[in-house]
């Protein structure tokens, strides 16, 4: 296999058209618009649907309606983008349409800018519509990383009916890489047994997220929330780099998670052994692992392009075991590897003032 | 009308009677939960006839809104689906794109296309989406209660406006469907109105045109069609009628604002 130089966002649109995208629907938006102006280009070529919404508000509401026929359908977006999406992420998920959304964040809130961000961690792991949901996200760090998260998502987002969300920063959808692209995929052409194709010779089929009797969309709830466990328990994803023998622990994702890999080797050569935990599914967040490393380490040191909101995560994980030191950047300002790395040294500095008994000030 | 019961019948005179009504194939046996006098009931009626008489029913797909037509999809008896509110015509478009081949309508009332659904409704008909929309306007937001609506009447008191909708400061009553007939992609766009059988078998013929246009994929066709809402307009069913006729259609008078050359059966008339 070849390896060729590709863009974060186009290698993306490649990935989901190797994995049998039929339909894609989206609006402009910096730092992700290159996606869709190869979709422009690629999909009319193969014969596939292409459309530029009028806003991310239709585009999602396209898809929606797509993927109710039981076509591979999905959307790409930023931030704001998202945030209009939600709505419609919201019935998505009520009725369990499957579809895949990438979300390249910037910096917020409001128009923020372009810059590369990660304060939509809350948006997308927590809240990304009213109900009780959430989507299933992947938050690759690397762009070939990106295309093999991509190459599954549909195949994920069937075998579960759910919202697969692809979560990278301005970063990863603005860097060129090199990049081996998987083979095109012929789509399996049989229709799922939901799909709205026109009622020939069956009963009609219907797709809502509207149960007015309250133990109706209570059990419905339970199944949605049976179904969560389910991708709970089987789709966490993580790398563990340099962990085995580690005293401290960065734990990040994305393109901070990619900078820790320098700060983590650069740290180790001036003797601190460090090692990094790096969640891929920021939900289900592949919290036993993380549980498992806490008892080894001294501390934790969290790095987010946001205010602190994987932190909350991790909190909740480690549980007061170990100290837990936090680097936030915002405003899509991008740490650079050795301010993690002096935030390293100085947490074994403080470890060894405080005999391992805790720190002061900036730490909890 | 006239209604025959199959079971009320004695069994021996099936042979000799003529069935004059039954319910199109079109739609389910469910009972419908809207209020005396409502016009939806009537207008989903109409719209199954069409799709029976066209015979389209096995591949059609119908999207349901947010408003007092939100279990639409129970009571059509074909694929279909229920829209966020104002949302349709993008839902609609995502399934027209990937099915073109099928026939694709939205049922939606004035709150749910006029107002939220405004953008929605505007870029589908600039894109010349072929599908069909039954745009069902009762002048109010029916299934919240009766608050105003971008087509609600100057003067007319909702549970919003309780003064009277004033335009200086609530706004004009929108005309949509005359906004939208200026548009190249829009393929045919009428107005009909639910007063009178004459008024309503006109509004089946147009329903019919809208189906058609889809059909011969001439673009968006979009049927207005001015409904009773008596329990909102606090009017007896009967007297709704005359509301419609003596109220709304002094703003919204029926017509023809588009109706594309290539439309096949236009001789049919209206
Ligand atoms: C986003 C959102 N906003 C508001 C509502 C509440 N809501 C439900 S139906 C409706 C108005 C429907 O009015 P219309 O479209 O005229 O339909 P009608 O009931 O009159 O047939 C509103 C505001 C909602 N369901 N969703
Ligand atoms: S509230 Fe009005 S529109 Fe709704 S069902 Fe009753 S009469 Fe019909
Ligand atoms: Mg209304």
């Amino acid at each position: 296999m070849t390896r060729e130089l590709w863009k974060g966002n186009e290698a993306l649109a490649e990935a989901a058209i190797r994995a049998g995208v039929d339909a894609f629907f989206g609006y402009p938006i910096t730092p992700q618009t290159e996606l869709l102006e190869y979709m422009a280009r690629r999909m009319p070529e193969l014969g596939r649907t292409f459309l530029q919404a009028e806003s991310e508000i239709a585009a999602i509401n396209m898809v929606y309606g797509a993927a109710c026929t039981g076509v591979r359908a999905m959307t790409s977006s930023s931030s704001p983008g998202i945030s209009l999406m939600q709505e419609g992420f919201s019935y998505i998920a009520g009725s369990e349409a499957p579809c895949v959304v990438v979300d390249i964040m910037r910096g917020g809130p409001g128009l923020g800018n372009i810059q590369p961000g990660q304060a939509d961690y809350f948006q997308i792991t927590r809240s990304a519509g009213h109900g009780d949901f959430h989507p299933l996200v992947l938050a690759p760090a690397t762009v070939q990383e990106a295309v093999d998260l991509a190459y599954i998502s549909f195949d994920l987002a069937f075998r579960y009916r759910t919202l697969v969300l692809l979560a990278g920063d301005g970063a990863l959808g603005q860097m060129m890489e090199p990049v081996e692209m998987p083979p095109m995929r012929t789509p399996d052409a049989t229709q799922p047994d939901w799909a709205l194709t026109g009622a020939k010779g069956r009963p009609p089929r219907t797709i809502t997220s509207l149960y007015l009797d309250a133990d109706e969309l209570a059990s419905v709830n339970a199944r949605l929330q049976e179904k969560l466990k389910t991708i709970a328990a089987a789709e966490q994803r993580w790398e563990c780099f340099m962990t085995d023998d580690a005293d401290l622990l960065v734990v990040a994702f994305g393109t901070v998670a990619r900078i820790a890999k320098s700060a983590v080797r650069a740290a180790r050569a001036a003797g601190v052994r460090a090692g990094l935990f790096r969640p891929i599914s920021l939900w289900p967040y592949p919290a036993p692992v993380l549980d498992g490393l806490v008892d080894q380490v001294q501390g934790v040191l969290v790095a987010e392009m946001n205010a602190g909101q994987m932190l909350e995560d991790v909190r909740a994980i480690v549980r007061g075991r170990t100290p837990i030191r936090f680097l936030g950047r915002t405003g899509g300002v991008i740490p650079m590897p050795d301010e993690i790395t002096n935030e390293l040294t100085h947490m074994t500095r403080v470890n060894h003032r405080t005999n391992g008994a805790g720190m002061k000030r900036d730490v909890e | 009308m006239n209604i025959l019961l199959e079971h009320e019948t004695p069994a021996t005179d099936l042979d000799q009677m003529e069935i004059v009504y039954q319910r199109p194939d079109a739609l389910t046996d469910l009972a419908t939960h809207y209020c005396p006098g409502c016009s939806h009931g009537v207008i989903h009626h109409l719209i199954a006839e069409v799709i029976d008489e066209l015979g389209i029913r096995s591949h059609t797909i119908g999207v349901a809104p947010v408003g007092c037509a939100v279990f639409a999809y129970k009571y059509f008896n074909l694929d279909s689906c229920e829209a966020a509110h104002g949302r349709a015509p993008a839902m609609a478009t995502g399934i027209k794109r990937v099915l073109p081949d099928h026939i694709v309508f939205t049922y939606q009332g004035d709150g749910d296309l006029a107002s939220i659904g405004g953008n929605e409704i505007l870029h589908a008909a600039l894109r010349g989406e072929r599908i069909t929309v039954i745009f069902v306007n009762n002048a109010v937001y029916g299934m919240t209660g009766g608050q105003m609506a971008p087509t609600t009447l100057a003067g007319m008191k909702t549970t919003s406006s309780p003064a009277g909708r004033n335009p200086l400061t609530q706004g004009y009553p929108l005309h949509l469907t005359e906004m939208l007939a200026t548009m190249p992609g829009v393929a045919y766009a009428v107005r009909r109105s639910m007063h009178s059988v004459a008024e309503t078998r006109k509004t089946k013929k147009a329903i019919r045109h809208a189906f058609t246009a889809q059909q011969q994929g001439l673009g968006l066709s979009i049927v207005e069609i001015l409904a009773a809402c008596p329990t909102n307009w606090h009017v007896e069913p009967a007297d709704a009628l005359d509301y419609i006729r003596d109220r709304m259609l002094p703003e919204y008078p029926v017509g023809d604002f588009k109706v594309s050359e290539g439309l096949g059966d236009r001789r049919l008339g209206d």
